[in-house]
């Protein structure tokens, strides 16, 4: 191809349109779709066009706009964290769990993943016309275990009733309250090149184990979801490493691969992520090769990325896989200065790809 | 995994690796296309490019049955999606295509029963199970998926299953591979076979590219010691200064393909006169469609499709980027109007286009060539 610009060398064209998309990836997303479709839920660009195009400046201040997984506030000399989460499952019941202990552990989460230690609960019901009381009876009992094992209380509640057709069963909101640990200092801004990005177990469990159960890929694996609370991790971390405990995100929607490239972008350095590493259960990893989906990108609901500073991370490590569950706990990769706000793989083979934020749910390939 | 992990051997990678480095002529530029979406998909997936030597350059071809797909032909299923009593059916990664009025996705956030399905028997269940309702397959794919489509509308005859229908968009390799090969800008140095397609249609029909067009081709599997072998063996035969068809894929490619699939293919399916690929234009006798017997189970006859064409964007140069003439980024409309948000060309739709491979990995690409 001819230049226009004769004195200008190729080389120097191709820097011209990288800058290019840099800028356009560092321009604040604007929300413009005419309508929501399901990519707008699954966690990914969709997601957080939604939700900083729209959500974020509509209701502008400073702890939400921190995009952390529950917003923090300080009362007199307590740092209190509040969150609030929806919870839409088919089916109700899957292999290792149901949409009630999702409910408690979802939100459980989000506060403990911000350094703070469960106290209480809300619970917002939405039942279809036609549900089977034994179906609520046996969610409502799940909810009251998750919430003794996660020592949180449910002090509050509200019930809807929706016509048949419109629920799918039912639909769970919770809301809850935590006090932040004294020993977090926790912010997904301060990454630091050398940092080590712990995960707490093998990824990918939840959402291969949800996308089995509703049978439509009529394949089928031993593979049972993870929900778990995640506050005895964030416990013996905070324990072990202190003030070394840069950050932590509980990897729901989106899986692994979405915390990363959240956390690469609000600190302005790149992840390097070296494959090899990553634990993975080989009914997960065989179900994904078949469904042609990345393991990095499945929902978990009981796993949490944690970033500590290099001299922290083996004491870190050690801490976790000491909590029972927690075994296959991992150092998967580094923290790096270049490229920018990017999350590169290792490849087990030898290369390095680009792992980037999917726009959508991960589909099935067809070649 | 066992009968995986043995094709993704680093240290067989690394071997192959150095091997293609000690063949290749250190001045000389090479550009090899690869012809599949799936190798394209496994050149990112295992990072194959940091594998090759900086001046062996990978092209990425128009195998992507998803990318190809003209924006009318997507405006075309969402008409007949919109009918009351409709349910389309695709592949997922269908879903996510542009129109020239939306994706399938977004037709089904304004209403349309639109359904993911992961093989065309999946569809034909849907059928089974909704007598009330009109059930449509969007068939898509080269020769490699072609056969499945036929053997459900095989099944659905059988069965009596009045209710399903396929809107046929099966598309044909060689005819847009000549087309690329009769382009007189062409800038390619060899193939690398589609293994998928060829594991149908076999590796004896892609001798002409080599003695007619004297470019050398392997027929590639799909694991990343597949194709890095197949590069290896490209390379050689350019070094030898030989053009012939090899068969990387022995274990699943035999050399006149598979003899059962081709009879129910020519049984149930017939050549279009002319089809319209996205950003290389019309190809004559590039696609299938039902043959006269199936009209019954023909979507564009049972519901008057209206045949919708959306010219490809006059900016967009996807024709270009496929025959290696320009590089993604020197596209007018690149990174600007065209991003893996807002796709305007075949290249960026599908993440594994050039375009959008480009938009994601270009910045690091570019620093290995550096270091």
């Amino acid at each position: 191809m001819t230049s226009a610009r004769p004195d200008v060398t190729e080389r120097d064209r191709e820097q011209e349109a990288l800058d290019k998309i840099d800028l356009v990836r560092a321009r604040a997303p604007r929300f413009r779709d005419e309508r929501i479709t399901m990519a707008h839920g699954a966690g990914g660009k969709a997601t957080s066009t939604l939700v900083q195009g729209l959500f974020v400046p509509a209701f502008d201040n400073d702890i939400l706009s921190r995009l952390d997984d529950a917003g923090v506030v300080e009362i007199g000399v307590s740092r209190l964290a509040m969150t609030t989460d929806s919870f839409v499952v088919r089916p109700l019941v899957f292999p290792g769990g149901s949409i009630g202990d999702l409910a408690v552990n979802g939100t459980v989460n989000d506060l403990a993943v911000v350094g703070a230690r469960p106290i209480a609960l809300t619970l917002a019901m939405v039942l279809e016309e036609g549900l089977s009381s034994e179906i609520l009876r046996r969610e409502v009992e799940a909810i009251a275990r998750a919430a003794r094992n996660a020592g949180v209380s449910i002090i509050a509640g509200d019930t809807k009733v929706v016509e048949r057709g419109h629920a799918d069963g039912m639909y769970i909101c919770t809301t809850g309250l935590g006090r932040v640990d004294e020993r977090a200092t926790l912010s997904p801004r301060c990454l630091q090149p050398g940092d080590r990005v712990l995960v707490s177990g093998s990824i990918g469990d939840h959402g291969t184990a949800i996308m089995l159960a509703r049978g439509e890929f009529e394949l089928e694996a031993e593979i049972v979801s993870d929900t778990r609370s995640l506050w005895p991790v964030v416990d013996v971390l905070l324990e072990a490493a202190g003030p070394h405990l840069r950050c932590m995100r509980d990897a729901t929607r989106g899986g692994v691969a979405s915390v990363l490239n959240e956390l690469a972008v609000a600190s302005g350095v790149a992840v390097l992520v070296n494959e090899r590493a990553i634990p993975i259960h080989p009914n997960v990893a065989g179900a994904c090769e078949i469904l042609g989906i990345d393991p990095m990108y499945v929902a978990n609901e009981g796993k949490l990325v944690a970033i500590v500073a290099p001299e922290a991370a083996d004491r870190a490590l050690d801490a976790i896989r000491g909590i029972p569950g927690c075994e296959d706990a991992a150092d998967i990769g580094e923290v790096r200065t270049e490229p920018r706000s990017m999350v590169l793989v290792q490849t087990a083979f030898g290369g390095r790809r680009v792992m980037d934020l999917l726009v959508g749910d991960p589909l099935p390939r067809i070649c | 995994m066992k009968f995986v992990d043995e094709f993704r051997d680093a240290a067989l990678g690394e071997k192959l690796s150095a091997e293609i480095a000690s063949i290749v002529e250190p001045g000389r530029h090479y550009k090899i296309m690869e012809v599949c979406g799936g190798h394209t998909h496994t050149i990112y997936r295992y990072g194959i490019d940091d594998l090759l030597p900086a001046n062996v350059e990978l092209v990425h071809g128009p195998g992507c049955p998803v990318c190809v797909i003209p924006m009318g032909r997507v405006d075309d299923g969402v008409a007949i999606a919109r009918h009351a009593d409709v349910i389309l059916t695709c592949f997922g990664d269908m879903m996510r295509v542009p129109g020239g009025n939306g994706s399938f996705l977004d037709a089904k956030a304004a209403g349309a029963d639109i359904r993911m399905v992961y093989s065309p028997l999946d569809a034909l269940r849907i059928a089974r199970e909704h007598p009330d309702r009109q059930v449509v397959f969007f068939a898509i794919g080269f020769e490699t998926t072609a056969p499945s489509t036929a053997l459900t509308v095989l099944r659905a005859r059988a069965e009596g299953i009045r209710n399903f229908t396929v809107m046929c968009n099966h598309v044909t390799i060689l005819p847009p591979l000549r087309a690329l090969l009769e382009s007189p800008d062409l800038r390619l140095d060899g193939f690398i076979g589609p293994g998928h397609v060829c594991t149908v249609v076999g590796a004896r029909p892609f001798e002409f590219i080599a003695t007619q067009y004297h470019k050398p081709v392997a027929v590639s599997g799909f694991e990343p010691l597949d194709f890095l072998q197949s590069v290896y063996m490209v390379l050689k035969q350019l070094a030898d200064g030989r053009c012939e068809v090899e068969n990387q894929y022995t274990r699943v490619v035999p050399y006149d393909g598979n003899l059962q699939a081709l009879k129910l293919l020519s049984q149930v399916f017939e050549l279009r006169p002319h089809f319209e690929w996205r950003g290389l234009g019309f190809i004559s006798q590039s696609a299938l469609q039902l043959a006269p017997e199936f009209r019954e189970y023909d979507a564009e006859i049972r519901f008057a499709v209206p045949g919708i064409r959306v010219a490809d964007p006059k900016a967009c140069q996807c024709g270009e980027v496929l025959k290696g003439v320009i590089k993604p980024w020197e596209c007018k409309v690149f990174g600007t109007a065209c991003t893996p948000e807002h796709p305007i060309g075949t290249c960026m739709v599908s993440s594994e286009g050039a375009c959008a491979a480009y938009y994601n990995f270009g910045r690091v690409a570019r620093e290995r060539v550096v270091v």
